[in-house]
């Protein structure tokens, strides 16, 4: 299959998107921030149907809307009681805007497909160019702030006692974060990016006991799921995102049940 | 050497501290000497925990001031910490989340020590969340200790913990102020426990605060 430039494309971009959302993953579940995940996805929806109503690349179009998203949202859900009400009644708004961006920009149901459900079968070398870019600044943003992040994600209270400025991590992440949903949208397509940004990282807290062996097997559990995913989706022509959902499932039930036996 | 041990390690002078009407406490005036052992003692909801919080300058007080001795360096155990049964980083990686990315030797050998100095040298690769409410605490007090404070300030670090474990933490507490001269403060409500092993005490109850030997303490509270 790797006589077809198109599915050389898909495979180099998927396995930066893979090793960029395993390891961003492991922070989103340590932080509890699954749903706003979710939400980033559907905003990233939104994001990417304006981008078609106005005519540029719908990548563009998901990262301004995530990146304002992510920071809004982040804010809300920090200073407020009722976190997950709110992040719903965004989600709400930004479905339904996207709905109406797609309607009004008169484009085929095969474009809305796409962004919803991914086309990573298709990606042209501009696209990889970009994808594998974004995918080297996430990580070279998550590198920067690696110490102080760990600290605050997986121990936030002794963060704060050991006097670390927890705020500007936070944001950092939440940026990391929303470009991450944004490349990750481009394999999984948004409304299944949460499976590369939740699924790899929370089956990975069942084995490592250290940052880095968890995200070790984060990345290999995703990049297991893109790998395996494209060869199914490339022998039966049946959809990549749907193998990609079914394996990363799968791992996960595997690790859970072996971790409920054993306890 | 016997003149540093009775210097001053902080002095609080005319502390206030209001929450919009409500006064928290009122004009305190206490210090602490260095590799002195105190506990600060007062019921529930007397502002303990916040006079701390002020301490480790987290938020500012209302009026007054304190001022720690040159070369304190605090180390913070905080009351409260929001580890769940599944929390899955091992007692020794927890430790490290207060050390740098690429552990060198070095710091990997002050990790060990104070493993061993915490009693957690053996259990150092089972997750948090499978740790005991005493090693948790332990673990706690290690990680803090790796930034190798001669000052330390623990918050109800005994409150939820069995008899055993609360003997085995107090134990290495006087341990690191006996052998290290590390200073404690250490709050609690347990007088019964703070008479057999501290020897001072602050007392704040209705924004008042009195101080003194804790062989000396009579005060009875809820």
């Amino acid at each position: 299959m790797f006589q077809f430039e198109f599915m050389r494309y898909a495979f180099l971009a998927s396995t930066f998107i893979a090793v960029t959302c395993g390891i961003v993953g492991v922070y989103v579940v340590a932080r509890s921030f699954s749903f706003l995940a979710h939400t980033l996805s559907e905003i990233g929806f939104a994001g990417a149907a304006f981008a078609v109503f106005i005519g540029i690349s719908p990548l563009w179009g998901m990262l301004l809307f995530t990146l304002l998203g992510s920071i809004s949202v982040g804010e809300l859900s920090l200073h407020t009681d009722q976190k997950e009400s709110s992040i719903s009644a965004i989600s709400a708004l930004f479905i339904g805007m996207g709905v109406l961006f797609l309607a009004i920009s008169g484009s085929n149901s095969r474009y809305a497909t796409n962004i919803l459900f991914g086309s990573i079968v298709g990606v042209d070398q501009q696209d990889v160019i970009q994808l594998i870019t974004l995918s080297l600044v996430v990580l070279l943003m998550l590198l920067a702030v690696a110490r102080p992040l760990n600290f605050d994600s997986f121990d936030h209270i002794g963060a704060v006692a050991t006097g670390l400025k927890t705020g500007a991590v936070g944001i950092v992440f939440l940026v990391a974060l929303a470009m991450s949903v944004s490349i990750g949208s481009q394999i999984v397509g948004s409304l299944l990016v949460f499976i590369l940004l939740t699924l790899p990282a929370s089956t990975a807290r069942y084995i490592g006991r250290s940052i880095g062996a968890m995200a070790c097997w984060s990345v290999l559990f995703a990049l297991i799921g893109v790998w395996a995913g494209l060869y199914f989706g490339f022998i039966t022509n049946w959809p990549v995102t749907f193998f990609i959902a079914v394996i990363e499932v799968a791992i996960y039930l595997v690790a859970y049940l072996i971790h409920a036996i054993r306890n | 050497m016997n003149q540093t041990i009775t210097q001053n390690a902080v002095t609080v002078t005319a502390l206030t501290m209001k929450f919009d009407a409500k006064t928290v406490f009122h004009d305190l005036n206490f210090e602490l000497k260095q590799g002195s052992m105190t506990a600060l003692l007062g019921p529930n909801g007397t502002g303990k925990t916040t006079l701390i919080n002020i301490l480790m300058g987290m938020f500012p007080a209302t009026a007054g001031s304190y001022t720690f001795a040159p070369g304190i360096k605090l180390g913070y155990v905080p009351q409260f910490r929001n580890l769940d049964a599944e929390y899955p980083l091992s007692i020794r990686s927890f430790m490290e989340l207060n050390g740098p990315l690429f552990k060198s030797a070095e710091f990997k050998a002050e990790v060990n020590h104070e493993l061993i100095e915490t009693h957690l040298d053996s259990i150092q690769h089972i997750r948090m969340g499978e740790a005991s409410g005493g090693q948790k605490q332990r673990a706690y007090l290690a990680q803090a200790l790796l930034d190798k404070p001669n000052m330390v300030i623990l918050d109800e670090a005994t409150a939820s913990l069995d008899p055993v474990a609360k003997e085995e933490l107090m134990g290495l507490i006087k341990h690191l102020n006996e052998k290290h001269q590390i200073t404690v403060l250490f709050v609690t409500h347990d007088v019964p426990l703070a008479k057999k092993y501290m020897k001072e005490y602050l007392y704040l109850n209705r924004g008042q605060l009195t101080q003194g030997k804790m062989t000396t303490f009579t005060e009875v509270y809820e």
